[in-house]
């Protein structure tokens, strides 16, 4: 008897002890782990442009623009005590341009040719156990001549364990400095000491020409766009997935450049006027699919429409083939078509009854091929031999468009852990 | 114009009811052609600047995770 109660006590203690054990674990999973630097992206691009239809020149003259595009994302991820998941990206933009056309803002040819853009922006997102996601982001960019703030909250539902449904909301206040072309500053202008200024007759001073200096004191036009996305993703079998993306995009204020030139048919030259509102509607659909052990075809459809009076519709295939478990290749193609819109007519085109004109050739009737290819490696060894650098996408695309618009574009993208 | 649009998706809503429609219940498990990086339905992060250029050199932007506004006054 005195074996059986001490072997009961025995009994109770270990389940007293395991208990205790389980509570103390219980514990550990939902202590708050504080937010931790998960992961480093590094996407730089270098972009090389020709072409003769600049819309600073109203449709006629070099387009030539090399773009150097640098992006830095940090993802750091925590948890809190009720093991909600918390993400922060810190982003931060650089990009360096040079276009042959800005040196003709100025009638002569003086103004600088360079840009400088920054766009640091940050972006909060919550996950519960559930897979649920809410979060909000902001948005900020920089440069000579515009001046752009954003802000968007995002959320994501899961419907079952197959299907999704994600929703978000942007706002963008941008500001777009008035450079107007030399030529086309109003004749009463005063010209004052260097930098040049000039006074319009409503009073306003502008730096003509887009030449160097400070450009605070040159007045801006906003310029506000507000986005709802809508998309659905859902899981077809084992190995195809698609989604249905759904945009209303609404625009207003300045929608054109002040220093894109139009020249009517009587040989009068203008600035190009829009309108200040834009609707746009584009809806996309991708569908992507396990074909086989080491082939995944991803695929893309979009049709677009706006008030403006273009249409598109664009198809985008990418072939990735497993060359190894760790090394794959991926060669891509992509066909886009637009109608024109109603308000651009090429060099000389426009008539003085024309309320709306513009000779910007990315509101002309058009086709584009992009086709290029891809590869994406993530040795266990980390690439080129570097723990640190986990993965590496290098991506080499060729662009060409029916306005005799050509350009090359290279990307490296980096993973550091 | 406006028959060929009509086709077009007349041909795109025919599509997705039969993709959708043919849906099967996939278990986690089964899911692991499915998480491949690969089938990730968003662009890659490495076509963000491709994106870019091709918003700025075309009339129209949109649905494809990319951005609808803010950017640079390019020319």
């Amino acid at each position: 008897m005195k074996k059986l109660s001490l072997t009961v006590i025995g009994l109770y203690a270990l389940f007293l002890h395991a208990f205790s054990q389980n509570s103390g674990l219980d514990t550990v999973i939902y202590k708050t782990k504080p937010l931790a630097l998960e992961e480093i992206n590094l996407v730089s691009s270098y972009y090389s442009q020709s072409g003769n239809h600049s819309a600073v020149t109203g449709g006629i003259g070099d387009e030539h623009v090399v773009d150097f595009a640098n992006g830095l994302d940090l993802k750091f991820v925590g948890w809190d005590q009720n093991h909600n998941k918390h993400s922060i990206l810190a982003g931060l933009g650089f990009d360096h341009h040079t276009s042959a056309s800005s040196a003709y803002v100025s009638a002569t040819g003086a103004s600088k040719t360079g840009g400088t853009r920054i766009y640091p922006s940050l972006d909060w997102t919550v996950e519960n156990d559930k897979g649920n996601t809410f979060g909000l982001g902001a948005y900020f960019s920089t440069e000579y001549n515009y001046q752009s703030f954003g802000l968007d909250v995002h959320f994501s539902k899961k419907i079952n364990s197959n299907s999704e449904f994600n929703a978000k909301f942007s706002a963008y206040f941008d500001q777009v400095k008035l450079i107007y072309p030399s030529e086309l500053i109003p004749k009463s202008s005063v010209v004052s000491s260097t930098p040049t200024y000039y006074t319009t007759a409503s009073g306003r001073s502008y730096l003509s020409g887009g030449g160097g200096g400070d450009a605070s004191g040159i007045p801006s036009s906003p310029r506000n766009t507000f986005t709802g996305s809508l998309s659905y993703a859902q899981v077809i079998n084992t190995s195809l997935q698609a989604s249905l993306m759904l945009d209303l995009v609404g625009q207003s204020g300045y929608l054109g450049l002040p220093f894109h030139r139009v020249y009517f048919n009587d040989g009068s030259d203008h600035i190009e006027n829009l309108p200040s509102s834009r609707i746009k509607l584009p809806i996309g659909f991708r569908l992507n699919a396990f074909v086989s052990d080491q082939v995944v075809i991803r695929s893309y459809f979009r049709y677009y429409q706006d008030d403006w009076g273009i249409q598109s519709k664009t198809a985008d295939f990418e072939i990735s083939i497993k060359v190894s478990q760790f090394l794959s290749i991926s060669p891509y193609y992509r066909y886009y078509t637009q109608t024109a819109s109603k308000y651009f007519a090429p060099y000389k085109a426009h008539t003085a009854a024309d309320a709306y004109y513009s000779s910007n050739y990315s509101l002309s009737e058009l086709t584009s091929h992009f086709v290029g290819i891809g590869m994406h490696t993530a040795p266990p060894q980390g690439v080129m031999n570097n723990q640190h650098i986990t993965s590496l996408d290098i991506r080499y695309g060729h662009y060409s468009q029916s306005t005799d618009l050509n350009s090359n574009i290279i990307t490296f993208d980096f993973t550091f852990k | 114009m406006k028959n060929r649009n009509h086709l077009f998706f007349a041909i795109a809503a025919l599509g997705c009811i039969l993709i959708f429609d043919s849906c099967v219940q996939v278990k986690e498990y089964q899911k692991n052609k499915l998480n491949d990086a690969d089938m990730v339905l968003s662009s890659r992060r490495s076509q963000k600047n491709e994106l870019n250029f091709q918003t700025y050199r075309e009339g129209s932007a949109g649905a494809n995770g990319g951005k609808t506004g803010g950017g640079c006054g390019c020319n």
